[in-house]
């Protein structure tokens, strides 16, 4: 009955997108306000119904209703109830369910508190968020229904895929869902700018916090799915340049460029049609991906389906609304003129060159991406692109971003003066110099590119003290005044410091755990020693341990370094049942240095096990910067200037001009 | 300081993107063709001439009773087949954990000279129902195929 109360739910809110998606379009451009007045209501009512649907679904699996097909299919009595819960957007159909709720999440929410937009932009920015969810819902109802029934209920269920029983990959998906989902937001307000042919530093300023938001959350999602893959799939790397990883990071980088480019339409009033571009781009490339990992084109954990209808209906799907965008970008894209001209050494540069290479770095990316996938249709040939590729092209443009990303915060709006800019920057270059100095002296023969990676981690880290610092005119002007000045900074200002410190924490990390990690490969008898890097690692043997629904062997290990024991570590395989299969929960110890890493495998039937040992130097800075990343992004989604709805009253009166900004931010 | 002129910021931004765009296609050339790995079944490699310097993929079920591991209990040998020829396979390091007897799987390596494959990496991110899409191909060329779509069953 729920089931069938969530079906039914699932129907209306198509029903409802469709009125959201059309009426208001309308009402805007004939000027009907009964009919732009819809658009508020309608998204409201349409997320309240696809709760619903969601609830029902998840109460289906949650009581494990095996009249329901998907939670026969997907869900098993004896799995713990958070997966029970995670088991919901663990499969295709649940999963685009929870795609189109966020859809309609993000619709409502402008619906809510956009009250101060212009009428004309909100209708048709909740407009566009409708016409995307009928795609979205028509795909559900017609290729993937999640509410097919299953008669005669079976009486029991064959169980989700045991890797995705794991608190990371639980809640992968959800986040990764708000960052894709999210970037439809800075796509339906580019969309209806360019209906309206109208873009001003106003639109720059409600685009800028929902593009935020969805880059943070989908920062969130990629790292909880690298974290997972790292401690998970035991192969002791963190990032595959898998098509499903660069599925995520492609929206990701467009996404970065988009929030950048958009700082410049805002404050400078330039770069207009650039930014409607990557705002079309982002979300264009988070429904590629979408695409990508759904349709069946790939054969990994992620796609649940090979049902080529639906591969057939996402690929139309994107085709129309990419094409479709990019051809009204082309048609109305002049409208919008541009104002501010700046010199190449500006503000303005060094964000146009962040865009420039963002853009060419994601262009390598796709290609790698998609090539295997177009010569498998044209040809049948099957090729892959490993990741030597993308180290070779990736690599080298990140080096002149990551460089530029410490300075370009320091540099003037407009126009600058070389020599003033140089000199800010002595700090960062002798801070940035002593640490390429260590790097050499203590690495002793190491790879050159690892200080290279060491020293622009440290600049860009030196960069965001740097810049923080002489804002604050720290140790130029009066504690006191240093003070003052640090409770008027707007957050914003930490936030991007935050993110750009972390940047290069995360480069510290890749670089020292790519550069000297030590891995050691043996079979291993109780009491049997091995040295990994500065540590030695005891084997003390294995015992089996029974586990919710599974059966796991645990090996544990004593660590000791130079004699003195520090600690033990455990590493398991796991044997589920439903369905049968064998997972590996690598052993991670953090240490001061780095992480240890342990895998234990199959045993050799003579008392011994093969085991894997890793030392992997600075890996913990990765996870950290990770995290300041979404920090700096979350102090500056706080910022009074970001808060949705708070500072906009004056704005709408005169929505043209940017306010005066404090100390340039 | 000079007023920056529209016409002269418009060549700037023209010259920076050319230039970024000349960069990133240069790479893009130069790792493109050397970084693609190619997949071959136990047949193509009787066919065609592979060199030894190629790394490629190749793709099959695991033979029955093919698996042997060495005495430094790291090293397994066992030959990968798709029902009409088989390659001889060595792989040092943990096999995954779907990997057996009678099961799809992928490797990624090279020849040696004697014809062996020295593969460095296994793949299996499968259940145990799912045979990869590779694989099925290479059974599939082989007529060897006895899953879905293929009259049998």
């Amino acid at each position: 009955m729920i089931t069938e109360v969530g079906h039914f739910a699932l129907v209306l809110a198509l029903v409802v997108a469709a009125a959201q998606g059309t009426l208001p379009l309308i009402g805007a451009h004939r000027g009907i306000e009964s009919w732009t007045a819809i658009a508020k209501p309608a998204a409201v009512v349409q997320f309240i119904l696809l709760t619903i649907a969601f609830l029902a679904l998840m109460q289906a699996f949650v009581v494990s209703d095996f009249s329901v097909l998907n939670v026969f299919q997907n869900s098993h009595t004896e799995k713990p109830l958070p997966y029970k819960i995670s088991g919901v957007w663990g499969n295709h159909e649940g999963s685009l369910l929870l795609w189109v709720l966020i859809l309609a999440l993000f619709g409502a929410a402008v619906a809510v508190f956009g009250t101060n937009l212009p009428p004309g932009l909100r209708a048709r920015v909740i407009a566009v968020q409708g016409l995307v969810g009928v795609g979205f819902l028509l795909f559900l109802l017609f290729t993937s229904n999640p509410f097919t029934r299953l008669i005669p209920a079976p009486f029991e269920g064959r169980g989700l895929n045991p890797l995705l029983q794991d608190p990371g990959l639980a809640f992968h998906p959800p986040f990764l869902y708000l960052g894709y989902v999210g970037f439809s937001v800075a796509f339906s307000f580019a969309i209806a700018a360019l209906l309206e042919g109208r873009l001003d530093a106003a639109w720059a300023r409600w685009v800028r916090p929902w593009t935020l938001a969805a880059w943070m959350f989908l920062t969130v999602g990629i790292g909880l799915g690298s974290w997972w893959a790292y401690y998970e799939l035991g192969w002791g790397g963190w990032w595959f340049w898998d098509p499903v990883e660069n599925a995520s990071f492609m929206p990701w980088l467009a996404g970065t460029a988009l929030l950048h480019s958009a700082i410049v339409v805002e404050k400078r009033d330039t770069l207009k049609a650039w930014t409607v571009l990557l705002a079309i781009l982002a979300f264009s490339l988070s429904l590629l991906g979408t695409f990508i990992v759904r349709s069946g084109v790939l054969n990994s954990v992620h796609s649940f389906a090979s049902d080529p209808t639906r591969g057939l209906f996402i690929l139309g799907f994107l085709v129309l609304v990419t094409g479709g965008s990019l051809t009204l970008f082309a048609i109305r894209a002049p409208v919008l003129k541009s104002g501010g001209l700046f010199a190449p050494v500006s503000r303005e540069g060094a964000l146009v060159f962040n865009n420039l290479l963002l853009a060419s770095a994601l262009a390598t990316v796709l290609l790698g991406t998609l090539y295997p996938m177009l010569l498998d249709a044209v040809s049948g040939e099957k090729v892959t692109v490993g990741p030597p590729y993308f180290n070779a092209t990736f690599g080298p443009l990140m080096v002149p971003l990551l460089a530029l990303m410490a300075v370009g915060p320091l540099i003037p709006w407009k126009r600058a003066d070389l020599g003033a800019v140089l000199s800010r920057l002595k700090f960062m270059i002798a801070v940035t110099a002593v640490a390429a100095l260590a790097v050499w002296y203590f690495q002793a023969g190491g790879p050159v590119l690892a200080i290279l990676g060491m020293a622009l981690g440290v600049w860009l880290v030196a960069g965001a003290v740097a810049e923080l610092a002489l804002r604050l005119k720290f140790g130029r002007a009066s504690l006191h005044d240093t003070l003052a000045r640090a409770r008027n900074l707007p957050r914003s200002a930490y936030g991007a410091a935050l993110a750009h410190g972390g940047v290069g924490l995360v480069l510290l990390g890749i670089t020292g755990s790519l550069a000297w990690q030590v891995e050691s490969l043996q079979v291993m008898a109780p009491g049997t020693l091995a040295t990994v890097g500065p540590y030695e690692f005891e084997f003390l043997g294995a015992r089996g341990a029974p586990g919710p629904n599974y059966s796991a062997v645990k090996g544990t290990f004593r660590i000791s370094r130079a004699g003195r024991e520090i600690g033990v570590m455990e590493a398991e395989t796991r044997d589920f049942t439903t369905p049968p299969m064998t997972t590996t929960e690598a052993g991670t110890r953090p240490t001061a240095g780095g992480d240890l890493y342990a895998v234990i495998g199959e045993p050799d039937g003579r008392g011994g096990f093969a085991t894997r040992l890793y030392y992997k130097p600075l890996i913990n800075l990765l996870w950290l910067g990770g995290l300041v990343m979404v920090l700096g992004a979350l102090v500056s989604l706080s910022d009074r200037r970001h808060r949705v709805g708070a500072p906009a009253r004056k704005r709408s009166r005169s929505p043209v001009k940017a306010a005066p900004l404090p100390s340039g931010a | 300081m000079r007023r920056v002129k529209p016409k002269y910021q418009r060549l700037y931004l023209l010259l920076a993107a050319l230039a970024v765009l000349g960069v990133a296609v240069g790479l893009m050339l130069s790792a493109f063709e050397e970084n693609l790995v190619f997949f071959n079944s136990p047949t193509d490699i009787q066919e065609k001439e592979i060199g030894t310097d190629r790394r490629f993929r190749l793709g099959g079920l695991v033979e029955e009773n093919s698996v042997r591991r060495d005495a430094d209990g790291l090293t397994t040998r066992f030959r990968v087949t798709d029902l009409i020829n088989s390659v001889e396979v060595r792989f040092t390091g943990m096999l995954p954990d779907l990997f057996s007897e009678g099961q799809g799987v992928v490797t990624e390596g090279r020849l040696d000279a004697s014809g062996i494959f020295i593969a460095t990496e296994v793949l299996a991110k499968h259940d145990e129902n799912y045979i990869p899409a590779e694989v099925a191909e290479a059974l599939k060329k082989s007529g060897q195929w006895r899953g879905p779509g293929s009259g049998a069953e």
